[in-house]
């Protein structure tokens, strides 16, 4: 395996092709949970999480069992079933193990479960033919592309919260357009390299 | 309600996109053309229907407390259905689209009208619900879209007509979240004009 290829999946699945600023998924979330840095940064490293173990365990579910036995027509269906279990079991394990953790990032796990990011690695995965090492390397820059979004949305919120908005603009409307900027800063990645 | 004040409740009052923010992902990810946009919006109606109709006829038989994972069953096999039908019949939109068709399943909206409506109704009011719900979007993604492919590429269903330099940020994904911005802030600032205070925030 190539570290240098891995290294240059990581790259560009969370900075070129930046989940929230090129591909636009997760948005609800997004905009959900960037109110504050606290929350943004316990979203940041369940979401990672998460989508390491998903994107591991569906290829495995993937590879293994639907494609020998012709299931991959089911794979909406599988891999919603598979990331929800996924995320509940653990929740319980988190809680058994860790309760310290439980207690700080229990609330974001249950928002997960049927995130479109979550979904949107497995099928990506499966589309794009990635093997198992790949696999989890693209879930792990998807996961921390997302988080670096969160956590620069996060940043600028809690500075605009102090800024004098004309009213239509509150809220929402702003977060749009702050969210536009911040992707106009990212197409500056594209190209960055070329795979 | 009557079923034409549902439909309207799900257009005006209720918008999936404008007024409860909620499932925003394809708002921005295939507004750049009217046609990716509106077979989108045909996807979701047909899906929010279907879902609304199916949980409606069974929802004496679903046990409360594992409806969810029902619920998300139910979804997640018209979705694998419309995802075959768009495959099949709009192969060149479904290149561009098809991730965000199956993405559908993730939808809260659809999850949501299943929940809060279609649980508790009876089978034609859910039906004109999801209808309702399902114009609603698909109207804000055709708004949206309408401008973004105008101003971006100066065409409308892929037929050019303005002869400008367009402009080419409206196509880019900045330029969608502008557009959903300043739209949302638009239709906030007719309300404030109207005297009342925007539902959102």
């Amino acid at each position: 395996m190539d570290f240098v290829k891995l290294l240059e999946l990581v790259i560009a699945a969370s900075l070129i092709n930046n989940f929230v600023f090129t591909r636009f998924l997760g948005l609800c979330i997004f905009f959900g949970v960037s109110k504050k840095m606290e929350t943004a940064v316990g979203m940041s490293i369940t979401f990672t999480m998460v989508m390491v173990v998903s994107a591991a365990v569906s290829w495995l579910i993937y590879t293994y069992l639907m494609v020998p036995y012709e299931l991959t027509f089911l794979k909406i269906i599988i891999f919603i079933g598979v990331v929800a279990a996924l995320v509940q079991a653990s929740d319980t394990v988190m809680r058994k193990i860790s309760p310290v953790l439980y207690y700080k990032l229990g609330v974001y796990l249950a928002l997960i479960a049927t995130n479109c990011i979550i979904i949107a690695v497995p099928l990506i995965n499966s589309g794009e033919g990635y093997n198992f090492i790949e696999s989890l390397f693209f879930g792990l820059g998807s996961g921390l592309g997302f988080s670096l979004a969160l956590i620069i949305m996060a940043s600028i919120r809690e500075k605009l919260e102090l800024a004098d908005v004309p009213a239509p603009f509150r809220g929402m409307p702003l977060a749009f357009v702050t969210t536009g900027l911040i992707a106009l800063a990212f197409t500056g990645f594209a190209g960055l390299i070329t795979l | 309600m009557t079923n034409w004040q549902l439909i309207k409740n799900g257009i005006f009052a209720e918008n999936t996109i404008f007024k409860l923010a909620i499932s925003l992902c394809p708002s921005i990810a295939v507004t750049n053309s009217v046609k990716n946009g509106f077979v989108l919006g045909i996807a979701v109606l047909f899906v929010q229907t279907m879902v609304n109709v199916t949980v409606s006829a069974m929802r004496n038989i679903i046990n409360s407390k594992i409806r969810i994972p029902v619920f998300m069953l139910v979804i997640s096999g018209w979705v694998t259905v419309v995802d075959m039908i768009v495959a099949a019949m709009a192969p060149e939109a479904y290149k561009q689209i098809g991730l965000y068709i199956q993405i559908i399943v993730a939808f809260a909206s659809i999850l949501a009208r299943a929940e809060v409506f279609a649980s508790k109704n009876t089978f034609v009011p859910s039906m004109f619900d999801g209808i309702g719900m399902g114009i609603g979007f698909m109207v804000a993604l055709v708004i949206i879209s309408f401008f973004r492919e105008l101003l971006g590429r100066g065409s409308l269903w892929g037929f050019a007509f303005v002869d400008f330099k367009p402009l080419l940020i409206m196509i880019m994904p900045a330029g969608g979240f502008f557009a959903v911005g300043i739209l949302m802030a638009f239709f906030n600032w007719m309300e404030l004009r109207g005297g009342k205070a925007p539902s959102h925030h």
